[in-house]
Parts: structure tokens; sequence; C-alpha cells
């Protein structure tokens, strides 16, 4: 990249504009990234009023695909961003996502509601809310198709897109109508999670959730945690597969976290990103959610078709609201509107109208149950994999973790030192808290990955 | 076990009781959520939809359709539909978007060799639409530019003010639409551009004004140039209907080439839903003209800090047609010919309308509906006058009196224009 810092300019407001962007890049990478908000200056004649912006830093997670991209060697490994892969390596384009696109494409008429033909074909807009027919089908995949609160209409879905943007909107509705702003996130978390919540206008705050010395559940710290959070208090819980840590809760943990927030009033914002992903099973991976509902109560739940139909790029995903009341439920929709218009006006049709081609056909949503399996499947077999792979070696450390965590994700307990190391020497990429996405992985890579793990824990580094 | 306790339960309400220790008072946390108003605009077709009426006639949102009344899927978009079909890629785009689609869509804004693409001078992003361009842009001005505040025309389209309010910006407004001659208060509009305070953040339509349809001159646009350079104004385009305006995609940007020339480091929010017919995919381009590549870098990596916790990355599917359409020639010479049939039907619709009223021997003059430009006609209806529209006749507009000519057809202009003449006759 070429830098031009005006220093030889022969314009003196160049020269100041130089002088003003030598200062505000001057000082360390820890700096750079600190310092977001630099403040303006009164506008130089002619330069341009964003003269005073600092380059912001790379997106931790995204980054990390853009430097294995930057590798010139032939042996290098993505554990980075969470994309399923197959066993080839390949991303993968589910069988029933090319169906229902061909049925799109085709124009045939698949629905009896002449409402959703007339969205599904045309590229009109969509409501604000999103396609109703998805909202619909996205709620009874989540909630389940018997839920007392679906029955009783006391749900309000609308399309967003993906988990984070079901997650933002969730959180612009919070700060704008609950009664308390704060939220609740586990520690450690999806890194999006706080600038989201903080730029919905929250204030956020974390409990603990992973111990790295179990590389498990910190159950006591967590309870412990919002026990202490003021009454009303929001808490993000993720729904299944917690990422980055693979850690969940188990049922029985569940429901003591779930009579502790009732009794503290405390507002569950489930992040579902993963269902079907982590277990196998799409009811078993939304029973805490579905727990949650059983007693009557309220929540909000954002979910993510991003992974678990393989249409990351499409963004589809949607927030559902349980409420005590129907009326209630209809007055929640009109104010999620408020929020939705003045960000992106409505949603976009295409990945919405995928899945509910997929969700409304049985052999279509049975086909995607067997795929959904299939890539679960394939990922616990990597986790296995690489536990014999590290075994065999006589790798020191207990790595039980690896097939004891859950989805897509191993907190692998590396450090950031050795984590650099392995992408030096072994061209292992991956986030520096030592996740890495087992769907990245494959039998024939798995191999490498032990090597460079029996590596850097036998090095004194 | 818990599970066996649930499942041998008498009654829901037992279960109740039994498993929630402490739940608290019975009622919902949002009970005092008030209802929100509809959307003045979305709410007219959701009215639409719902009236059984067979003479209704929807001129409300903009939305464009043949003359027989039918939405348009253009053929280039089915071409490339059916070439992106069977995708192997499905992956997030980057951050700030498709590459390719940012790059074809630049060239359009500012001109297939203009100086500023070759000098990479352009921060610019993928966006959602032309709203998530608007959306994006006011929360960058408000991060980065926090006491600025933006101007906005008197009037607009109704969404632009929720924008900038949810970014938290002061919007002031500046005089624009002149409704003793329907179109454009020109000298209002330099006096507010003079008196506003130096570096001001300017909103401008860049063609096809929402909802007036009413467009400065070309002299017009360079006096208002020349007035934001004494000024130090910072002009935002919001350019929504390029190839609706004129049919020629150059032509309607030229307000944009003038402020260019005249070295205005501008901003533009772009939107293929109108032109590409694309709406529901929610396709558009956010771009800031920045001094330097080195700006522009650092410029798009702060946008891109914006979208990130928004959305994450911006949708793939209209991008990959956008791309597909106009990284190909004779794909892109097919649009811009569906483009140009587009913008004739509805030149054509306007002067049919405009006939229609005059032959029915209207007392008022309705030149303006062949004056003004784009897909919108400020009748110059009352809101009471379009409510006799609606419950007397079954046409639906926006209560501003502002029509889609887009949903004026042959089959219908002549009622609509009898409709208009009967609650018109005796103002």
């Amino acid at each position: 990249m070429k830098t031009n810092d005006f220093s030889s300019s022969s314009s003196p407001s160049d020269r100041r504009i130089g002088a003003l962007l030598r200062h505000l890049t001057a000082g360390t990478d820890a700096d750079r990234v600190s310092s977001v908000f630099a403040s303006p200056t009164s506008g130089v004649a002619g330069g341009s009023v964003f003269a005073h912006l600092v380059q912001a830093p790379e997106d931790a997670i995204l980054g990390v695909t853009i430097a294995y991209n930057k590798d010139p060697s032939p042996i290098k490994l993505n554990l980075g961003v969470g994309a399923y892969r197959t066993e080839e390596g390949k991303p993968l384009v589910l069988n029933v996502v090319r169906k229902a696109e061909q049925q799109l494409i085709n124009d045939r008429f698949i629905s009896l509601s002449l409402w959703v033909e007339f969205w599904s074909r045309i590229k009109e807009y969509l409501p604000i809310v999103g396609l109703v027919e998805f909202n619909k089908l996205s709620a009874k995949l989540i909630l389940g198709a018997d839920s007392p609160a679906i029955r009783e209409n006391r749900v309000t879905t609308v399309e967003c897109l993906s988990g984070t943007g079901s997650l933002r909107v969730g959180g612009e509705f919070l700060a704008r109508h609950y009664h308390q702003k704060t939220i609740y996130i586990p520690q450690p978390t999806w890194g999006n999670h706080p600038k989201i919540f903080t730029l919905a206008g929250l204030s956020v705050k974390t409990y603990r959730y992973y111990d790295p010395s179990t590389r498990g559940l910190n159950f006591q710290g967590l309870l412990e945690d919002l026990g202490a959070a003021p009454q009303g208090s929001i808490v993000l819980l993720h729904a299944c597969a917690h990422n980055p840590t693979g850690v969940d809760p188990t049922l029985e943990q569940w429901e003591q976290i779930r009579k502790l927030m009732r009794s503290k009033g405390l507002m569950p914002f489930f992040d579902s990103a993963y269902q079907g992903f982590a277990s196998g099973s799409l009811d078993t991976d939304a029973k805490p959610i579905r727990m949650f509902v059983a007693d009557g109560g309220e929540l909000l739940v954002a979910q993510s078709y991003a992974k678990n139909m393989g249409l990351y790029g499409e963004r589809v995903g949607a927030l559902s609201i349980v409420c005590k009341a129907a009326d209630v439920a209809g007055r929640v929709e009109s104010q999620l509107k408020l929020v939705i218009r003045p960000m992106y006006s409505n949603p976009p049709i295409h990945g919405a109208s995928i899945v509910a081609v997929i969700l409304r056909d049985r052999n279509l949503f049975n086909e995607w149950t067997l795929e959904l399996k299939a890539m679960a499947d394939r990922i616990i077999s990597m986790r296995k994999q690489l536990f014999e792979a590290l075994r065999a070696r006589g790798t020191p450390g207990d790595w039980t973790h690896i097939i004891k965590q859950i989805g897509m994700f191993t907190f692998t307990g590396l450090n950031p030192t050795q984590v650099s190391y392995m992408t030096k020497e072994y061209h292992i990429y991956m986030t520096s808290d030592g996740r890495i996405s087992m769907a990245g992985l494959s039998s024939k890579t798995v191999p490498h990955l032990a090597d460079a793990i029996h590596a850097v824990v036998t090095k004194a580094l | 076990m818990m599970a066996t306790a649930i499942r041998n339960s008498a009654s829901r309400g037992t279960m109740m009781s039994r498993q929630i220790s402490g739940l608290r008072s019975m009622s919902s946390w949002w009970k005092n959520v008030e209802p929100a108003p509809k959307d003045p605009i979305l709410g007219v077709t959701e009215a639409f939809l719902a009236d059984p009426s067979p003479d209704k006639v929807n001129v409300g949102v903009g939305a464009y359709r043949d003359d027989n009344g039918k939405p348009v899927v253009l053929e280039c978009v089915r071409e490339a539909e059916r070439r992106i079909a069977g995708t192997s890629f499905m992956e997030y785009l980057p951050m700030g978007g498709s590459v390719k689609m940012v790059d074809e869509t630049l060239k359009l804004a500012y001109r297939d060799n203009s100086e500023f693409i070759k000098d990479k001078r352009i921060a610019a992003v993928q966006s959602l639409s032309g709203t998530g361009a608007c959306r994006l842009f006011a929360d960058f001005q408000k991060r980065f530019r926090p006491d600025s505040q933006i101007y906005i025309p008197v009037p607009t389209w109704s969404n632009h003010h929720n924008i900038w309010r949810d970014a938290q910006v002061t919007q002031k407004t500046y005089h624009y639409y002149h409704p003793e001659t329907k179109g454009l208060d020109f000298s209002g509009l330099m006096d507010d551009v003079k008196n506003a305070p130096e570096g001001s953040f300017f909103l401008l339509h860049a063609c096809a004004h929402n909802p007036t349809g009413v467009d400065p001159t070309e002299e017009q646009w360079r006096e208002i140039s020349q007035l934001f350079k004494a000024k130090n104004h910072f002009a935002f385009f919001d350019m929504a209907y390029q190839g609706f305006a004129s049919g020629d995609p150059a032509r309607d940007a030229k307000s944009i080439r003038i402020f260019l020339e005249d070295g205005h480091h501008i901003g533009i929010s772009q939107s293929y839903a109108k032109n590409m017919g694309l709406y529901g995919q929610r396709v558009g381009c956010l771009s800031v003209l920045c001094e330097d590549e080195k700006q522009a870098v650092t410029v798009k990596s702060q946008l891109q800090q914006l979208a990130r916790p928004m959305y994450s990355n911006p949708p793939l599917h209209g991008a990959q047609i956008v791309s597909t359409i106009l990284g190909d020639p004779a794909l892109k010479g097919l649009w811009l010919k569906e483009v140009k049939v587009m913008a004739d039907r509805i030149i054509g619709m306007r002067t049919a309308l405009r006939e229609s009223l005059e032959k029915l021997g209207s007392p008022l003059s309705w030149e303006h509906v062949t004056k003004q430009i784009g897909m919108f006609c400020y009748s110059g209806m009352t809101p009471e006058q379009v409510d006799r529209l609606t419950s007397e006749y079954h046409i639906y507009m926006t209560r501003n009196g502002r029509i889609s000519m887009a949903g004026v057809t042959t089959g219908n202009v002549g009622y609509l224009a009898n409709a208009i003449h009967e609650v018109t006759k005796s103002s």
C-alpha cells in the first residue's frame, strides 16, 4: 500500500493534513486498535472532512481467513472462521438448497399460499418483517411445532440478516423498550457480541462461563454472577455449541439456570446459531430454549441458518420474541418494524425463500435433517480422530475436552504464543484464543494438526 | 428427573407452579409497549392488498409495474439467475461486500474511466440497498463528525428522517419543493445553503427526487455546486433512480458529475432496487470520495466496523446478479435497453395522465405531471382528496398526494384521471 504522508507536498494545507495523519497514526498497534474515535478537527479548506480517521483493525476472526489466503505455502490449514468444509476441504452447498433454488428459478407453483407464491416468484420488496411463511416456519423450527407459545399466538418473529442481524434488532428493541439496559454475556463469547449490543444501545457486562483449568463449564461462577445481576437484567445465552468454547451446560444445569433466571426476572436472549449442528438433532439442540418457553415466561431468540443450511452469504436468520400475551406480541412486532425500517427497510428475499421451500416440504425437510446429521457426524468424527492422534503421539496433557466439547469449535487451551508458532511453522490458521474450527479438518489434515499441537506443547515456548 | 416430572404432571397449571419457583408477576415485560404507527408508504400496499374491489389501483409504493400492472423481472436478471444457479459459492462475502459488484457500481456513478477509480480514492462498500447505504453513512457521520448535522430537503422520502434520527444525527431541513409552482424553490434552497453554517452536511437527491419528481436543471446544479464550494459543505447524494429518470444512466448522474468536476469530496448511496428490479435482494453501494488511496482504505475500514455489528457482511445473491450483468457487455447492454423501456413507459404514462385530465376539462393545471421526473408525481392533492380517492375509488397512494407513475397503465389511466378530476374539480 502506497503511503502518502504529504510531508513533501507543496500545499500548506496538505502538509497540515500530513502532520495530523502522522500524529493520529503514531504509536503502537495497540494504540491504533483502541483509538477508533479520533476527535475531529475543524474542516481544513478543501481537505476531507474525514481526514482525521485512523484505520480500523482487521476483524479478528475474518482476518484469519485473509491471512490464510495470503500464505503461499502449499501445505496450510484454515481453522479460523466457522464455515463447514467437506472431507475434501471444500465448502458445501446442501442438496436440498440446490433443489430449493431450482424450484425458485423454475417459478414452479409450490405453495398453496398465493401470498408466498407472489413474493417468492417476483423479486419485489418483502414486508418489513420479512417473508411471513419463513417467519412462521422458523418459529416452529426453534420452538417446536407443538409449542404452546405458537398455538397461543404469543410469538413475534421477524426475518433478519442471519444471527448478527437478529441480535442487533433484538438489542435495539430492548434498548428502546425494556426497563433494563444491561446485557450479560458469557466469558468468553463470539467476538462480535459485545460490539453488536453496544451499538444497539445496551451496556455490556460479563458472567463467568469457561473454566480454563477444566476446559469445561464454570457452573458455580455462572450461577454466582447471574445471581448477583440486578433484577430484570438481560442475559445472552448460547442455545447450544457455545462459540468459541464448545462447552454447553447439561440439561440439569440448564434447569438450574432457568430457575435462577426466572426467580430474578432475568430476560433470556438466546443466540441459536448451530441448531442441528451440535448433536445432529434439531430438537435436542433446541431443548434449552423450549425449557424456558415451557414455563410460560418471555424470551428472545436469534436464529441463524448460516451454518445448519450452509446459507452463510445469503444472511438468513430470524428474531423471535416470546411474549406473555397475543396482543403484546402484536405491538412488539409493530415496534420491531420501527427498528428495521431505518436500518435496511426490509430483509433480503433469496435466502429466506430457500429456507421456506425446504421447511414447508416434508421430503425436503427430511432430506435436510439427514444432510445436517451427516455434517454434525463428520465433525464429531474429526474430534475423535484428533483426540486419537494426540493420544497416539503421547502428547502431554488432558485432551478429552476435544471430544467433550460440542459443535463446530474446539477451545484447544493453546495460548497466543503457541498459536503464533503453529501459524508460522505449520501454516495453521486459527484465532489467537486457541479456537479451532473442527469443520476445517479432514482425515488427511488431522495428522498435520496433531503434529503441530504436539510440537508446541512439548516445546518450551 | 425433570423430564419425567414434566411428562407426569397432571395439568399444565400444576407443572408450572411446581417448576417455577419464584416466577414473578404474570404480566408481560412489554405491556407498556405502544403500538407503532404504520409506515406511511409500505402501509399503503398492505391496505391495497386487503381491498377486495376489482377496480382497485395501487399507485403507492415505488415499485415498477408493466403496462398490465404486473411486477417485472428483467430479462437480464433472469439470465443472470440462470447462470448463477448451481453455484458452489454461498460463503460469507467480505464485510465490505462483493468487490466485483462494488467496482462495477462505482463505474455507473463516477464514470467508467473515472480518475477517482483509477487512483483508488473511493472508499466503497456493498450495502443493503439505498436504505442500508444511507444508514451506514449516517452512522459513520455520527461516529466521526459527531457535532455535524444533516440538512434534508422538504419534502423527502420519509425514511430519510428515520435513518438519520436512529443514527442520532441532528437533522435540519432546507427548502426544496415549491407548492405554488409545483416545481423547485430554487431561491429558497440557495438561501438555506448560504445560511447553513460552514461545513454542513447536505442530503441531495441525485435525480428523480422522491416524492416530488422535481429536479434542479443542469444550470441550477452548477450554481448549487459553486455555493457548496464557497461554504465548504459536504454533499451526500442519494441516487436511487439512476437510469429511471431519463432512461440514460449517464445523464441521470449529471448532478454527481458536476460536483466531482468542481472538486467536491462527496458521498453517494446507490440502489439497484428499481433500476434492476432487484427490490427484495437489497443490493446497493455506499461510496465516499477521499483525498487519496490511503484515506480511502482508512474510511472503508471504518465503514466495515459499522457494518460488522449490524449484519456482519451483506447478502450474496443480489450482488452476484449485479456482477453477472454488469460484468458481461451483452447482458449490460440488455439491461440498459430494459431500463430505457421502463423509463419510457413512465414518461408515456405522464403524458397520458396529463392529457386525460386536460381532456376531462379540469380547471387546474397539470403541467407538472410531465415536467416532473422519475417514478413519482407530486400531484398537489390534499390528504383529504387522497382519502376520497381511496374510499370512493379504491385508489391507493400516500397521503402527501404522491402518485407512483409506475403503477399507472393504459388500462387504468382513464379511471385514475377521472377519479382525480372528480375529487379536485371543485378546488
